[in-house]
Protein backbone atom coordinates (compact mmCIF):
# COMPACT_ATOMS: atom_id res chain seq x y z
CA UNK A 1 0.00 0.00 0.00
CA UNK A 2 1.64 2.96 -1.12
CA UNK A 3 0.52 6.55 -1.50
CA UNK A 4 0.90 6.03 -5.29
CA UNK A 5 -1.97 3.68 -5.67
CA UNK A 6 -4.55 5.83 -4.34
CA UNK A 7 -7.73 4.76 -2.38
CA UNK A 8 -7.31 0.88 -2.61
CA UNK A 9 -10.04 -1.46 -2.20
CA UNK A 10 -9.97 -4.16 0.97
CA UNK A 11 -8.91 -6.66 -1.35
CA UNK A 12 -5.95 -4.80 -2.93
CA UNK A 13 -4.05 -4.50 1.14
CA UNK A 14 -1.45 -6.15 1.41
CA UNK A 15 -1.45 -8.90 4.26
CA UNK A 16 -2.28 -6.94 7.94
CA UNK A 17 -1.85 -3.54 5.50
CA UNK A 18 1.54 -3.89 5.53
CA UNK A 19 3.55 -1.32 3.50
CA UNK A 20 5.68 -3.36 1.41
CA UNK A 21 7.70 -0.47 -0.09
CA UNK A 22 10.65 0.83 1.30
CA UNK A 23 11.02 4.25 1.54
CA UNK A 24 7.45 5.01 0.62
CA UNK A 25 6.49 7.70 3.69
CA UNK A 26 7.92 10.36 0.66
CA UNK A 27 5.24 9.93 -0.84
CA UNK A 28 2.67 11.69 2.46
CA UNK A 29 4.14 15.33 1.73
CA UNK A 30 3.52 16.48 5.10
CA UNK A 31 3.91 20.05 4.13
CA UNK A 32 0.47 20.58 3.66
CA UNK A 33 0.10 19.90 7.59
CA UNK A 34 1.49 23.41 7.92
CA UNK A 35 0.24 26.47 9.73
CA UNK A 36 3.25 28.62 10.00
CA UNK A 37 6.72 28.88 8.11
CA UNK A 38 10.18 29.27 8.83
CA UNK A 39 11.83 32.09 7.74
CA UNK A 40 15.46 32.40 7.66
CA UNK A 41 17.50 35.40 7.16
CA UNK A 42 20.56 34.62 6.41
CA UNK A 43 22.22 37.58 7.01
CA UNK A 44 22.54 36.75 10.77
CA UNK A 45 23.13 32.95 9.91
CA UNK A 46 26.19 31.25 11.31
CA UNK A 47 25.76 28.26 9.20
CA UNK A 48 26.01 26.46 12.61
CA UNK A 49 23.01 23.79 11.39
CA UNK A 50 21.89 23.31 14.26
CA UNK A 51 18.64 23.52 12.83
CA UNK A 52 18.95 20.93 10.80
CA UNK A 53 19.96 18.33 13.06
CA UNK A 54 17.08 19.61 15.16
CA UNK A 55 13.95 19.45 12.72
CA UNK A 56 12.16 16.35 13.52
CA UNK A 57 11.11 16.23 9.66
CA UNK A 58 14.88 15.88 8.29
CA UNK A 59 13.52 18.26 5.80
CA UNK A 60 16.24 20.87 6.59
CA UNK A 61 19.55 20.20 3.92
CA UNK A 62 22.45 22.24 4.30
CA UNK A 63 23.62 23.75 1.11
CA UNK A 64 27.03 23.93 -0.47
CA UNK A 65 27.44 27.18 0.18
CA UNK A 66 26.87 25.95 3.99
CA UNK A 67 23.43 27.98 4.44
CA UNK A 68 20.27 25.78 5.76
CA UNK A 69 16.86 25.01 3.50
CA UNK A 70 13.98 23.72 4.33
CA UNK A 71 12.01 21.14 1.79
CA UNK A 72 8.87 23.19 2.30
CA UNK A 73 6.73 20.24 1.14
CA UNK A 74 7.62 18.48 3.93
CA UNK A 75 7.89 21.43 6.23
CA UNK A 76 5.67 21.02 9.21
CA UNK A 77 6.21 24.19 10.94
CA UNK A 78 6.93 22.96 14.05
CA UNK A 79 8.65 26.02 14.95
CA UNK A 80 11.18 23.75 16.60
CA UNK A 81 14.21 25.42 14.22
CA UNK A 82 13.53 28.65 15.34
CA UNK A 83 13.21 28.24 19.08
CA UNK A 84 16.79 26.32 18.63
CA UNK A 85 18.60 28.46 16.48
CA UNK A 86 20.82 30.66 19.12
CA UNK A 87 21.56 33.47 16.57
CA UNK A 88 17.74 34.01 16.47
CA UNK A 89 17.93 34.14 12.63
CA UNK A 90 14.61 32.06 12.03
CA UNK A 91 11.39 33.23 12.57
CA UNK A 92 7.39 32.18 11.91
CA UNK A 93 5.32 33.64 9.64
CA UNK A 94 1.75 32.46 9.25
CA UNK A 95 0.60 30.77 6.26
CA UNK A 96 -1.95 32.91 4.70
CA UNK A 97 -3.42 30.30 2.34
CA UNK B 1 -3.02 -45.59 18.69
CA UNK B 2 -0.85 -43.93 21.02
CA UNK B 3 -1.17 -44.78 24.55
CA UNK B 4 -3.11 -43.02 26.86
CA UNK B 5 -1.59 -41.56 30.44
CA UNK B 6 -2.91 -40.23 32.85
CA UNK B 7 -1.96 -36.61 33.04
CA UNK B 8 -2.97 -32.77 34.49
CA UNK B 9 -4.90 -31.11 31.26
CA UNK B 10 -2.52 -28.16 31.80
CA UNK B 11 1.09 -30.22 31.41
CA UNK B 12 -0.29 -31.73 28.60
CA UNK B 13 -1.02 -28.87 26.53
CA UNK B 14 2.54 -27.48 27.15
CA UNK B 15 3.61 -31.03 25.86
CA UNK B 16 1.54 -30.44 22.89
CA UNK B 17 2.81 -26.77 22.18
CA UNK B 18 6.50 -28.24 22.74
CA UNK B 19 5.54 -31.26 20.35
CA UNK B 20 5.03 -28.35 17.96
CA UNK B 21 8.12 -27.24 17.84
CA UNK B 22 7.46 -23.32 18.62
CA UNK B 23 10.36 -21.13 18.45
CA UNK B 24 9.32 -18.34 21.32
CA UNK B 25 7.14 -18.52 24.27
CA UNK B 26 6.47 -15.27 25.71
CA UNK B 27 4.28 -15.73 29.06
CA UNK B 28 3.31 -14.26 32.43
CA UNK B 29 2.06 -16.79 34.97
CA UNK B 30 -1.64 -16.47 36.09
CA UNK B 31 -4.10 -18.90 37.57
CA UNK B 32 -5.73 -21.06 36.73
CA UNK B 33 -3.16 -20.97 33.79
CA UNK B 34 0.20 -20.93 35.17
CA UNK B 35 1.52 -24.32 35.11
CA UNK B 36 1.03 -24.41 31.28
CA UNK B 37 3.99 -21.73 30.97
CA UNK B 38 5.64 -23.07 33.92
CA UNK B 39 6.04 -26.41 32.94
CA UNK B 40 7.09 -25.07 29.25
CA UNK B 41 10.02 -23.05 30.65
CA UNK B 42 11.08 -26.49 32.47
CA UNK B 43 11.24 -27.32 29.36
CA UNK B 44 13.07 -25.26 27.43
CA UNK B 45 15.42 -24.95 30.42
CA UNK B 46 16.09 -29.05 29.91
CA UNK B 47 17.04 -28.42 26.50
CA UNK B 48 13.93 -30.45 25.45
CA UNK B 49 12.77 -27.60 23.25
CA UNK B 50 14.43 -25.51 21.24
CA UNK B 51 13.22 -22.25 21.76
CA UNK B 52 13.24 -18.78 23.38
CA UNK B 53 11.26 -18.82 26.56
CA UNK B 54 10.66 -14.68 27.27
CA UNK B 55 9.51 -14.17 30.70
CA UNK B 56 8.50 -10.99 30.79
CA UNK B 57 6.79 -8.22 33.34
CA UNK B 58 3.04 -8.37 32.29
CA UNK B 59 0.68 -9.92 29.71
CA UNK B 60 0.88 -6.42 28.13
CA UNK B 61 4.25 -7.29 27.27
CA UNK B 62 3.65 -11.67 26.94
CA UNK B 63 1.65 -10.69 23.86
CA UNK B 64 3.49 -7.28 22.65
CA UNK B 65 6.74 -10.07 22.67
CA UNK B 66 4.75 -12.22 20.69
CA UNK B 67 3.57 -9.87 18.20
CA UNK B 68 7.00 -9.05 17.44
CA UNK B 69 8.38 -12.82 17.84
CA UNK B 70 5.67 -13.73 14.88
CA UNK B 71 6.39 -10.96 13.25
CA UNK B 72 10.04 -11.63 12.44
CA UNK B 73 8.35 -15.18 11.53
CA UNK B 74 8.69 -17.11 14.68
CA UNK B 75 6.59 -19.72 15.67
CA UNK B 76 4.96 -18.51 18.69
CA UNK B 77 3.21 -19.40 21.46
CA UNK B 78 1.55 -17.80 24.74
CA UNK B 79 -1.27 -18.45 27.68
CA UNK B 80 -3.46 -16.59 29.67
CA UNK B 81 -6.20 -16.10 31.71
CA UNK B 82 -8.86 -13.48 33.30
CA UNK B 83 -7.11 -10.66 34.16
CA UNK B 84 -3.90 -11.12 32.18
CA UNK B 85 -6.44 -11.21 28.70
CA UNK B 86 -7.91 -7.89 29.96
CA UNK B 87 -4.21 -6.58 30.35
CA UNK B 88 -3.38 -7.88 27.19
CA UNK B 89 -6.17 -6.20 25.24
CA UNK B 90 -5.05 -3.74 23.04
CA UNK B 91 -2.68 -5.91 21.68
CA UNK B 92 -5.54 -8.72 21.39
CA UNK B 93 -6.66 -6.37 18.46
CA UNK B 94 -2.87 -5.48 16.97
CA UNK B 95 -2.23 -9.61 16.84
CA UNK B 96 -5.11 -10.23 14.49
CA UNK B 97 -4.79 -6.71 12.56
CA UNK B 98 -1.51 -7.63 11.21
CA UNK B 99 -2.40 -11.00 10.87
CA UNK B 100 0.33 -12.60 12.78
CA UNK B 101 -0.39 -16.23 13.42
CA UNK B 102 0.38 -16.59 17.32
CA UNK B 103 -1.41 -19.48 19.58
CA UNK B 104 -2.32 -18.76 22.71
CA UNK B 105 -4.18 -20.76 25.44
CA UNK B 106 -6.82 -19.27 27.68
CA UNK B 107 -7.85 -20.62 31.04
CA UNK B 108 -11.17 -19.23 31.10
CA UNK B 109 -11.56 -17.83 34.69
CA UNK B 110 -13.82 -14.75 35.51
CA UNK B 111 -13.03 -10.96 35.94
CA UNK B 112 -12.64 -9.20 39.39
CA UNK B 113 -14.28 -7.43 41.34
CA UNK B 114 -14.86 -9.83 43.34
CA UNK B 115 -11.71 -10.53 42.99
CA UNK B 116 -12.26 -14.60 41.53
CA UNK B 117 -10.32 -17.29 40.64
CA UNK B 118 -12.59 -19.85 38.96
CA UNK B 119 -14.32 -20.37 35.83
CA UNK B 120 -16.76 -18.67 34.16
CA UNK B 121 -16.51 -17.30 30.44
CA UNK B 122 -16.00 -13.38 30.91
CA UNK B 123 -12.33 -13.20 29.85
CA UNK B 124 -13.40 -14.03 26.31
CA UNK B 125 -16.74 -12.66 25.97
CA UNK B 126 -14.99 -9.20 26.82
CA UNK B 127 -12.81 -9.85 24.22
CA UNK B 128 -14.93 -11.24 21.84
CA UNK B 129 -14.33 -8.82 18.97
CA UNK B 130 -10.63 -8.76 18.68
CA UNK B 131 -10.61 -11.07 15.47
CA UNK B 132 -8.79 -13.99 16.51
CA UNK B 133 -9.98 -17.29 15.85
CA UNK B 134 -11.71 -18.91 18.72
CA UNK B 135 -12.22 -22.52 19.85
CA UNK B 136 -13.29 -24.02 22.73
CA UNK B 137 -12.05 -27.44 24.77
CA UNK B 138 -14.40 -29.45 26.06
CA UNK B 139 -11.60 -32.00 28.12
CA UNK B 140 -8.11 -32.32 28.53
CA UNK B 141 -7.81 -34.21 25.29
CA UNK B 142 -9.43 -31.74 23.13
CA UNK B 143 -7.19 -28.84 24.57
CA UNK B 144 -3.96 -31.16 23.76
CA UNK B 145 -5.73 -31.42 19.83
CA UNK B 146 -7.08 -28.47 19.50
CA UNK B 147 -3.33 -26.45 20.04
CA UNK B 148 -1.81 -28.94 17.32
CA UNK B 149 -4.61 -27.71 15.45
CA UNK B 150 -4.07 -24.10 16.49
CA UNK B 151 -0.86 -23.74 14.81
CA UNK B 152 -1.58 -25.43 11.30
CA UNK B 153 -4.89 -23.31 10.84
CA UNK B 154 -3.46 -20.55 11.96
CA UNK B 155 -0.82 -20.45 9.70
CA UNK B 156 -2.53 -21.51 7.02
CA UNK B 157 -1.77 -19.24 4.13
CA UNK B 158 -5.10 -18.34 3.67
CA UNK B 159 -5.74 -17.89 7.84
CA UNK B 160 -2.68 -16.16 8.74
CA UNK B 161 -4.76 -15.20 12.16
CA UNK B 162 -3.91 -15.63 15.55
CA UNK B 163 -6.14 -18.33 17.57
CA UNK B 164 -6.99 -19.01 21.46
CA UNK B 165 -7.48 -21.86 22.46
CA UNK B 166 -10.29 -22.07 25.21
CA UNK B 167 -10.18 -24.13 27.99
CA UNK B 168 -12.42 -24.33 31.13
CA UNK B 169 -10.09 -22.97 34.20
CA UNK B 170 -9.12 -25.97 37.27
CA UNK B 171 -12.30 -27.93 36.06
CA UNK B 172 -10.23 -28.39 32.71
CA UNK B 173 -6.68 -26.92 34.02
CA UNK B 174 -6.43 -28.66 37.03
CA UNK B 175 -7.89 -31.98 35.86
CA UNK B 176 -5.82 -35.30 36.02
CA UNK B 177 -7.40 -36.86 32.49
CA UNK B 178 -6.13 -39.41 30.30
CA UNK B 179 -5.11 -38.33 27.81
CA UNK B 180 -3.74 -39.79 24.47
CA UNK B 181 -0.14 -37.68 24.14
CA UNK B 182 1.08 -36.30 20.62
CA UNK B 183 4.25 -37.39 19.57
CA UNK B 184 7.15 -34.69 18.04
CA UNK B 185 7.32 -37.06 14.99
CA UNK B 186 3.46 -37.98 14.86
CA UNK B 187 2.76 -34.12 15.13
CA UNK B 188 5.16 -33.52 12.25
CA UNK B 189 3.90 -35.39 9.95
CA UNK B 190 0.53 -33.37 10.37
CA UNK B 191 1.64 -30.03 11.25
CA UNK B 192 4.17 -28.65 8.38
CA UNK B 193 6.55 -26.01 9.40
CA UNK B 194 5.69 -22.70 8.96
CA UNK B 195 6.08 -20.27 6.27
CA UNK B 196 5.56 -16.87 6.83
CA UNK B 197 4.27 -14.88 3.56
CA UNK B 198 5.68 -11.67 4.95
CA UNK B 199 8.17 -10.79 8.03
CA UNK B 200 10.14 -8.30 9.54
CA UNK B 201 13.67 -8.90 7.34
CA UNK B 202 16.39 -6.33 6.93
CA UNK B 203 17.23 -7.45 3.48
CA UNK B 204 13.24 -6.93 2.36
CA UNK B 205 11.94 -3.97 4.40
CA UNK B 206 8.18 -3.62 5.18
CA UNK B 207 6.63 -1.74 7.46
CA UNK B 208 4.24 -3.65 9.70
CA UNK B 209 1.34 -1.73 11.80
CA UNK B 210 1.06 1.95 9.57
CA UNK B 211 -1.51 4.34 10.40
CA UNK B 212 -4.79 3.73 9.01
CA UNK B 213 -6.00 7.41 8.00
CA UNK B 214 -9.84 7.51 7.76
CA UNK B 215 -9.27 6.97 3.66
CA UNK B 216 -7.94 3.49 4.33
CA UNK B 217 -9.63 2.11 8.07
CA UNK B 218 -12.79 0.59 7.07
CA UNK B 219 -10.84 -1.38 3.88
CA UNK B 220 -8.40 -2.60 6.50
CA UNK B 221 -11.26 -3.97 8.58
CA UNK B 222 -12.94 -5.84 5.37
CA UNK B 223 -9.83 -7.25 5.06
CA UNK B 224 -10.05 -8.64 8.54
CA UNK B 225 -13.21 -9.45 8.57
CA UNK B 226 -13.17 -11.17 5.38
CA UNK B 227 -10.13 -13.08 6.43
CA UNK B 228 -11.67 -14.35 9.51
CA UNK B 229 -14.96 -15.49 7.88
CA UNK B 230 -13.28 -17.42 5.07
CA UNK B 231 -11.39 -18.86 7.47
CA UNK B 232 -13.79 -21.46 8.41
CA UNK B 233 -13.22 -23.78 5.44
CA UNK B 234 -9.51 -24.15 5.68
CA UNK B 235 -10.11 -24.84 10.15
CA UNK B 236 -13.00 -27.17 8.77
CA UNK B 237 -9.99 -29.35 6.35
CA UNK B 238 -7.55 -29.20 9.32
CA UNK B 239 -10.26 -30.47 11.40
CA UNK B 240 -11.43 -33.08 9.00
CA UNK B 241 -7.25 -33.67 8.20
CA UNK B 242 -6.79 -34.17 12.10
CA UNK B 243 -9.60 -36.81 12.29
CA UNK B 244 -7.95 -38.81 9.34
CA UNK B 245 -4.26 -38.69 10.88
CA UNK B 246 -5.49 -39.27 14.75
CA UNK B 247 -8.72 -40.68 14.55
CA UNK B 248 -10.59 -37.91 16.73
CA UNK B 249 -12.76 -35.47 14.28
CA UNK B 250 -14.04 -32.31 15.26
CA UNK B 251 -16.59 -29.94 14.16
CA UNK B 252 -17.34 -26.17 14.05
CA UNK B 253 -20.52 -27.12 16.10
CA UNK B 254 -21.24 -30.50 17.87
CA UNK B 255 -24.40 -32.11 18.55
CA UNK B 256 -25.22 -34.74 21.22
CA UNK B 257 -28.58 -37.25 20.48
CA UNK B 258 -30.04 -33.85 18.89
CA UNK B 259 -31.56 -34.95 16.11
CA UNK B 260 -35.02 -35.80 17.25
CA UNK B 261 -34.46 -33.83 20.78
CA UNK B 262 -37.49 -31.12 21.26
CA UNK B 263 -35.18 -29.24 23.54
CA UNK B 264 -31.93 -28.57 22.85
CA UNK B 265 -29.34 -27.57 25.61
CA UNK B 266 -26.68 -24.92 23.89
CA UNK B 267 -23.93 -24.73 25.63
CA UNK B 268 -19.98 -24.29 25.47
CA UNK B 269 -16.56 -25.61 26.94
CA UNK B 270 -16.63 -28.10 29.89
CA UNK B 271 -20.09 -27.72 31.00
CA UNK B 272 -20.92 -29.33 27.77
CA UNK B 273 -19.80 -32.86 29.65
CA UNK B 274 -21.90 -32.60 32.92
CA UNK B 275 -24.59 -31.60 30.25
CA UNK B 276 -24.09 -35.28 27.82
CA UNK B 277 -24.67 -37.25 30.99
CA UNK B 278 -27.53 -35.39 32.09
CA UNK B 279 -29.20 -36.01 28.74
CA UNK B 280 -27.87 -39.71 28.89
CA UNK B 281 -30.19 -39.43 32.13
CA UNK B 282 -32.95 -38.13 30.68
CA UNK B 283 -33.41 -40.20 27.88
CA UNK B 284 -33.15 -42.81 29.60
CA UNK B 285 -36.61 -41.45 31.38
CA UNK B 286 -37.56 -40.59 27.44
CA UNK B 287 -37.56 -36.94 27.49
CA UNK B 288 -36.76 -35.88 24.04
CA UNK B 289 -33.92 -33.16 24.63
CA UNK B 290 -30.41 -32.94 23.45
CA UNK B 291 -27.28 -30.76 23.12
CA UNK B 292 -25.94 -28.92 20.80
CA UNK B 293 -22.60 -26.75 21.41
CA UNK B 294 -20.35 -23.96 19.75
CA UNK B 295 -16.72 -25.45 19.33
CA UNK B 296 -15.67 -22.27 17.17
CA UNK B 297 -16.82 -19.53 18.54
CA UNK B 298 -15.05 -17.38 15.74
CA UNK B 299 -15.68 -17.39 12.98
CA UNK B 300 -19.11 -17.73 13.93
CA UNK B 301 -20.51 -21.30 12.68
CA UNK B 302 -24.04 -19.88 11.42
CA UNK B 303 -24.98 -22.58 8.90
CA UNK B 304 -24.03 -25.42 11.11
CA UNK B 305 -25.54 -24.17 14.28
CA UNK B 306 -29.03 -23.63 12.14
CA UNK B 307 -28.55 -26.93 10.85
CA UNK B 308 -27.94 -28.67 14.10
CA UNK B 309 -31.12 -27.15 15.99
CA UNK B 310 -33.58 -26.62 12.99
CA UNK B 311 -35.72 -29.14 14.06
CA UNK B 312 -36.27 -28.17 17.67
CA UNK B 313 -39.19 -26.23 19.42
CA UNK B 314 -37.24 -24.73 22.25
CA UNK B 315 -33.53 -23.72 23.20
CA UNK B 316 -32.16 -23.38 26.62
CA UNK B 317 -28.71 -21.09 26.28
CA UNK B 318 -26.82 -21.62 29.02
CA UNK B 319 -24.12 -18.44 28.71
CA UNK B 320 -21.46 -18.34 31.77
CA UNK B 321 -21.10 -14.21 31.20
CA UNK B 322 -23.55 -11.90 30.94
CA UNK B 323 -23.34 -7.97 29.74
CA UNK B 324 -24.70 -5.66 32.88
CA UNK B 325 -27.75 -3.19 31.99
CA UNK B 326 -27.49 -4.83 28.64
CA UNK B 327 -29.65 -7.64 26.84
CA UNK B 328 -28.47 -11.06 28.86
CA UNK B 329 -25.64 -13.48 27.94
CA UNK B 330 -24.06 -13.46 24.56
CA UNK B 331 -24.19 -16.50 23.32
CA UNK B 332 -27.53 -16.03 23.88
CA UNK B 333 -27.84 -12.55 22.22
CA UNK B 334 -25.97 -13.98 19.06
CA UNK B 335 -28.16 -17.14 18.83
CA UNK B 336 -31.18 -14.60 18.69
CA UNK B 337 -29.22 -12.85 15.65
CA UNK B 338 -28.91 -16.24 14.13
CA UNK B 339 -32.75 -16.70 14.64
CA UNK B 340 -34.42 -13.40 13.54
CA UNK B 341 -33.84 -13.79 10.14
CA UNK B 342 -35.67 -17.51 9.96
CA UNK B 343 -38.48 -18.49 8.29
CA UNK B 344 -39.32 -20.26 12.52
CA UNK B 345 -37.32 -18.28 15.05
CA UNK B 346 -37.31 -21.10 17.50
CA UNK B 347 -38.18 -19.86 20.89
CA UNK B 348 -35.05 -19.05 23.52
CA UNK B 349 -34.55 -20.04 26.96
CA UNK B 350 -31.32 -17.67 28.50
CA UNK B 351 -29.70 -18.75 31.27
CA UNK B 352 -26.49 -17.66 32.81
CA UNK B 353 -24.76 -19.98 34.65
CA UNK B 354 -21.64 -21.28 36.64
CA UNK B 355 -20.78 -17.36 37.29
CA UNK B 356 -17.09 -17.27 38.81
CA UNK B 357 -16.83 -21.14 39.49
CA UNK B 358 -20.32 -21.82 40.54
CA UNK B 359 -20.78 -25.51 39.86
CA UNK B 360 -23.68 -26.72 37.35
CA UNK B 361 -25.18 -29.57 38.63
CA UNK B 362 -27.94 -31.98 37.17
CA UNK B 363 -30.72 -30.08 39.45
CA UNK B 364 -29.90 -26.74 37.22
CA UNK B 365 -30.15 -28.72 34.62
CA UNK B 366 -33.36 -30.14 35.42
CA UNK B 367 -34.65 -26.72 36.21
CA UNK B 368 -33.61 -25.23 32.57
CA UNK B 369 -35.23 -27.93 31.14
CA UNK B 370 -38.67 -27.37 32.74
CA UNK B 371 -38.70 -24.01 31.24
CA UNK B 372 -37.08 -24.76 28.14
CA UNK B 373 -40.13 -27.39 27.67
CA UNK B 374 -42.95 -24.95 28.84
CA UNK B 375 -41.89 -22.63 25.96
CA UNK B 376 -41.61 -25.69 23.63
CA UNK B 377 -45.59 -26.45 24.58
CA UNK B 378 -46.02 -22.52 23.72
CA UNK B 379 -45.43 -20.43 26.83
CA UNK B 380 -43.78 -16.97 26.55
CA UNK B 381 -40.06 -17.35 27.05
CA UNK B 382 -38.79 -15.51 30.33
CA UNK B 383 -36.15 -12.77 31.01
CA UNK B 384 -32.89 -14.25 30.98
CA UNK B 385 -32.01 -15.67 34.65
CA UNK B 386 -28.86 -15.96 36.80
CA UNK B 387 -29.09 -19.52 37.74
CA UNK B 388 -29.05 -20.78 41.25
CA UNK B 389 -28.60 -17.20 42.06
CA UNK B 390 -30.25 -16.12 45.76
CA UNK B 391 -32.80 -13.78 46.68
CA UNK B 392 -34.25 -14.13 43.20
CA UNK B 393 -33.44 -12.83 39.66
CA UNK B 394 -35.91 -9.64 39.06
CA UNK B 395 -36.51 -10.93 36.20
CA UNK B 396 -37.49 -14.48 37.16
CA UNK B 397 -41.45 -15.25 36.66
Amino acid sequence: MSRQSGTPNWRDLAIGMAVTEPGSSKYNRTGDWRSNRPIWTYEKCVKCGVCSVFCPEGCIKMQKDGLPLADMEYCKGCGICVVECWTGCISLQEEKD
Amino acid sequence: MAERKGIEVSIAMAEAASACDVDVISAYPITPQTHVVEHLSEIVADGELDAEFIPVESEHAALSACCGSAAAGARTFTATSSQGLALMHEILFIASGLRLPIVMVVANRALSAPINIWNDHSDVMTNRDCGWVQIFAENGQEAVDLVVQAFKFGEDKRVLLPVMVHFDGFVLSHMVEPIEMLSREEVKKFLPDYEPQQRLDIDNPITMGPVGVPEVYTEAKMAGESVLRNSYGPIVECLNDFGKQFGRTYKPVESYRADDAEVLLISMGGVSETAMSWVDEQREKGEKVGLVRFRLWRPLPIDDFIGAVKHAKALVVIDRHFSPGGPGGPVAQEIKHIMYNQDRRIPIVETVAGLGGRDITFADFNNMYAKGKAVAAGQTPPPFELIQVRGGHYGKI
